[in-house]
């Protein structure tokens, strides 16, 4: 069985390393057509005479390809800055088309069937042996390993991660083989040519598919954890992931169904708005749902669930948290003083997500971009670079093997702020503690990925109501004694305040 | 001056006792003694830290600014000498100092047993019950492909669990003819004498210790068995039960001014003082000189220490408070199967007493109940993979709830999460089929249920 196993994992660093390779080989050449395509006419006619001695030219890697394609828009930006010509200045980012549609000269099937291939064979290779192992918890080793406790394995997935993230959201004109990689799939599914976003979203979906179906083997003993697992792998690729571009096809508005405001915080731009505006009943129709899911879907569901119902059950985020995150989930803070910049933190970044989206729609509205001394579109660009990009995808995935699989969930995330107010206070969900059965081993609270210290309730008899907690059930499935289970019943009867003793004592009560 | 108040052993008697007379007590001066680590730590978790479940610092259940915030010192170091008479205690380690109290709680815990078994000293020979052992085990397992664990208890499961999560082969000698079956009735033991199986130990029944043989560098080579098999191994767990830690008293270095009655261990009455005035001792040292009906009077487990603690706190705190501990509970996890115990519920069945026995064949799922055969009350339970809640079941023990109306409400005590298979349904008809009645499940499963 390790042999298998170290077979597997070798087949799949394999693959890794391919896909990593991939980045190197290929050439990229301009052409005069590829220039009049992806360019805005007046910026073609300004750019093409310095561009001229690029076209034809085969470079062999994109480094190059992008420094000469860029060097000329940097040079002529500077000029119109140095003469306060602002109206001419280029915002637009065209090193990724261009690099995308001037790439070739790789055989794709073949680099496809070389990454993609064994790095799921191998993953699964890895994988499925462990349904020999007796159903059951089996963190052994977890501690132990490089890859799960901080070790070199771990904070080189972490570099990855962040690397990888900085490049999709900064840089996406050095990834351009990854992309048309997928290409074909792309136009498969919704006739279009493959962006990084589509990338993006074939790589998380991946992840969450095999990542979940190690999952599904390592709790297959817990029904709830079963469930859990394949509704977040459902949500991901269905809903999150095919059904978007199966819209795009049918030319109605790119559309999420299950992703929702403010997690969603693009959801009330004006391109949005327009684009749904424009797109008739269907579009309203969107619209519709898209605020009828957090005005009366979050405190009706949350009422009757917890936020579980959301972030463990429908999320995206929370999908890759509880699949590709799960092998780092000890790795969470639960010190007091982390609990408090946790919640000084996810709060603040709801008010901020709240002020933004007012602003935003306050200048749809009116026309007017600023108010008192706030210029809406750039309360809007910080949101999105600070919180969009930096906070939930570097941080939010990168720190996965450093900080625990739910960093922005538990720090970050708008939704999960609001989510909790509810189910904080306006909810029957709570975690009930089993009399006096706890024994203080604390694994609970190390499984527990959103830092919470469930210990602290479990040994005082006390229910642990939390706004953060997303209901994963791991405490539950953890505890080798029987003490925790998620339960939703009268708000009422929840126990708030620790018992003085937990139950031990005879009839006289202490 | 504030009362001082000095408590020897940073268990969970201890510093229960500790965090209680906080509570209730604002004033007084609290010190918490310890030889063995610096703060208290769950000792019931020291075999998920050697199987990497967990990290050491995971084991401790307070911060360490904990202690501090809520004035409660903590000296690490042994006491070795007392002075009843003169109410001091001194203290050998970093700390050479002489503490005097106004009151002393010794909860002092347990030690493993050792039989003076030859070879015993080798290395690679050990108990588990402190974090040193954890510390040796770690040391002295490192490359070991077989141990042998002698001894078929808790702790003695425990060890076995651990060697296997590192690929470690394990034999397992047990006196006895089956699993924990001074504890366990016969079904439920045979049950998981075959979940030991399942997971690759080599289980001898009926087998015992003769003497450990040396093998390189003093350390162990083979343990040879009383039917006079040899089997080689490179480690020997040996857990053959604890006893109360009373060594510090019996050590003739040591010095003892004024007397403690000490029998298996300190001899406490029901407020759990000891001969001495102001000397109380709670926990695993504990022996109770008339024990509450139906407990035993040495009872060694973490609800008990527990109880303890919050018992006596509320003494010292000026509520003379006797030790009252409520219907028995327990549980255990024999490698992957959950087990919860409520009430009495002997290996033997006594005399007056029914039985009703369910299991689910290779599911390692199981229910027994006993009960009264005149009155039909319910005394004692075991469950085996389905989680119970103790509250209902201490409710119904209590009350005296008879056998039909606990199968009728079953789901009521059912703690498993959410979209568990239930049984209730086929454990009552098993119960139909075997005593002819038409009983029926009256009750759902869930919390809500509990309040209507
Ligand atoms: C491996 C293992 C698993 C267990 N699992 C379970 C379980 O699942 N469920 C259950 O109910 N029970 C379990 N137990 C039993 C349970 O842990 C004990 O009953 C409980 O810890 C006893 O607590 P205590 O406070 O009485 O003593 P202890 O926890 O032993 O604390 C006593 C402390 O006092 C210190 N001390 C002693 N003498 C001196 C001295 N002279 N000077 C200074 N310090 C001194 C000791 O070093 C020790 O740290 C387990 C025990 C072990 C070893
Ligand atoms: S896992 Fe269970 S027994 Fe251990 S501390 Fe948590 S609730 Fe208590």
């Amino acid at each position: 069985m390790k042999t298998i196993q170290r077979i597997g994992l070798f087949t799949f660093l394999g693959g890794f390393a391919a896909f990593l390779c991939l980045l190197t080989v290929g050439q990229y050449t301009l052409t005069d057509n590829i220039l009049k395509t992806n360019l805005k006419a007046e910026h073609y006619a300004v750019l093409q005479p310095s561009l001229k001695n690029m076209v034809g030219k085969t470079y062999t890697d994109q480094f190059s390809f992008v420094a000469d394609f860029n060097a000329p828009i940097n040079a002529l930006n500077d000029g119109y800055r140095a003469k306060q010509e602002w109206s001419k200045v280029i915002y637009d980012k065209y090193a990724f088309a261009v690099a995308k549609a001037s790439s070739g000269g790789f055989a794709w099937s073949w680099w496809f069937l070389v990454s993609f291939g064994l790095a799921v064979v191998g993953a699964l290779t890895y994988i499925l042996p462990t349904t020999r192992w007796l159903p059951g918890i089996k963190n052994n080793g977890v501690f132990r390993e490089a890859a799960t406790s901080r070790g070199w394995v771990g904070i080189s997935v972490g570099v990855f991660l962040v690397l990888f993230y900085v490049v999709l959201y900064f840089s996406p004109e050095y990834i351009t083989n990854w992309v048309l990689l997928v290409d074909p799939i792309s136009k498969a599914l919704s006739g279009n040519a493959a962006t990084q976003w589509f990338l993006y979203g074939f790589l998380y979906c991946l992840c969450v598919v095999i990542m979940g179906i190690r999952m599904l083997i390592k709790y297959r003993h817990s029904p709830y954890q079963m469930l859990r697992t394949g509704s977040v792998m459902f949500f991901q690729l269905a809903i999150a992931f095919i059904l978007p571009e199966l819209l795009l096809r049918f030319n109605l508005p790119y559309f999420d169904f299950k992703n929702m405001w403010p997690l969603d915080y693009d959801f009330f731009f004006d391109y949005n708005l327009n684009t749904l505006l424009a797109s008739g009943k269907i579009g309203i129709f969107m619209l519709g749902w898209g605020i009828a899911l957090f005005v009366v879907g979050v405190p009706i569901m949350t009422y009757f669930f917890g936020k579980r119902w959301y972030c463990s059950w429908v999320c995206g985020c929370g999908g890759l948290a509880e699949t590709l995150g799960d092998p780092f989930r000890q790795l969470s803070n639960k010190t007091l003083k982390v609990w408090k910049i946790e919640r000084y933190l996810i709060h603040f970044v709801l008010a901020f997500a709240v002020i933004m989206t007012s602003l935003v729609l306050y200048t749809y509205f009116t026309g007017r971009s600023s108010v008192l001394f706030l210029d809406s579109y750039s309360v809007r660009s910080w949101y999105g670079f600070y919180v969009g990009a930096i906070f939930s995808g570097v941080v939010g995935t990168g720190f996965y093997p450093v900080m625990g699989n739910r960093v922005w969930c538990r720090f970050g995330c708008p939704l999960a702020a609001y989510l909790g107010l509810v189910q904080k206070y306006q909810s029957r969900f709570r975690i009930t503690t089993n009399g006096g059965q706890c024994i203080s081993c604390g694994n609970c609270s190390t499984y527990c990925e959103m830092g919470i210290d469930v210990r602290a309730y479990a040994q005082r008899g006390q229910d642990i109501v939390r706004s953060s907690c997303v209901g994963c059930g791991v405490c539950s499935s953890v505890c080798p004694r029987g003490v925790l289970n998620l339960e939703n019943a009268d708000p009422k009867s929840r126990v708030l305040l620790a018992p003085n003793y937990p139950l031990g004592h005879s009839a006289v009560k202490l | 001056m504030a009362k001082s108040i000095v408590i020897i052993g940073n268990g969970i008697s201890g510093i229960t006792t500790a965090r209680h007379i906080r509570k209730l007590d604002d004033t007084c001066r609290i010190t918490v003694i310890s030889g063995e680590t610096p703060h208290f730590f769950s000792r019931t978790a020291l075999m998920y830290v050697y199987m990497g479940h967990l990290k050491f610092e995971h084991t401790k259940p307070y911060e360490d600014w904990f202690w501090a915030k809520n004035r409660i010192d903590l000296v690490q170091g042994w006491v070795t000498e007392f002075d009843f008479n003169q109410q001091k205690i001194a203290v050998n380690g970093q700390s050479n100092s002489v503490i005097e109290y106004d009151t002393l709680v010794l909860a002092l815990g347990s030690k493993p047993n050792f039989y003076d078994w030859p070879g015993q000293d080798l290395r690679g020979v050990q108990g588990l019950y402190s974090k040193q052992d954890l510390d040796t085990m770690e040391r002295d397992t490192a490359g070991v492909t077989h141990g042998v664990i002698v001894g078929g208890g808790l702790i003695g499961i425990e060890m076995a669990e651990m060697l296997r999560s590192r690929g470690i082969g394990v034999t397992f000698l047990v006196r006895e003819s089956s699993f924990w079956n001074n504890v366990l009735p016969a079904q439920e033991s045979v049950l998981i004498n075959e979940h030991i199986a399942q997971h690759h130990v080599d289980l001898r029944l009926g087998s015992e210790l003769s003497e450990i043989l040396p093998g390189q560098n003093g350390r162990v080579g083979a343990v040879v068995t009383k039917d006079g098999e040899t089997i080689d191994c490179q480690f020997v767990g040996l857990t053959v039960g604890v006893s109360p830690n009373v060594s510090v008293f019996k050590n003739q270095n040591n010095t003892l001014l004024g007397t403690l009655e000490i029998d298996r261990g300190i001899l406490v009455d029901a407020f759990l003082q000891t001969n001495q005035p102001h000397v109380y001792a709670v926990g695993d040292c504990v022996q109770h000189r008339m024990p509450p009906p139906g407990r035993r009077a040495v009872e060694q487990i973490w609800y008990t220490g527990r109880i303890m603690g919050e018992t006596l706190a509320q003494t010292l705190c000026g509520k003379p408070t006797a030790y009252q501990p409520g219907v028995f509970f327990n549980s255990a996890k024999f490698f992957d199967i959950e087990y919860q115990t409520y009430g009495d519920l002997p290996a033997q069945l006594p005399a007056g007493c029914a039985t009703f026995y369910w299991d689910k064949p290779g599911k390692n799922t199981a229910v027994r109940i006993n009960y009264d055969q005149a009155s039909g009350a319910v005394l004692g339970m075991n469950a085996f993979g389905i989680r119970q809640r103790h509250e209902v079941w201490d409710g119904w023990i209590a009350q005296k709830k008879t056998i039909q109306h606990v199968l009728q409400h079953l789901p009521e005590a059912n703690f498993d999460p959410e979209f568990f298979k239930q049984h209730e349904g086929e454990i009552i008809g098993q119960f139909n089929a075997q005593t002819g009645s038409r009983l029926a499940v009256k009750s759902k499963k869930g919390l809500a249920r509990m309040f209507s």
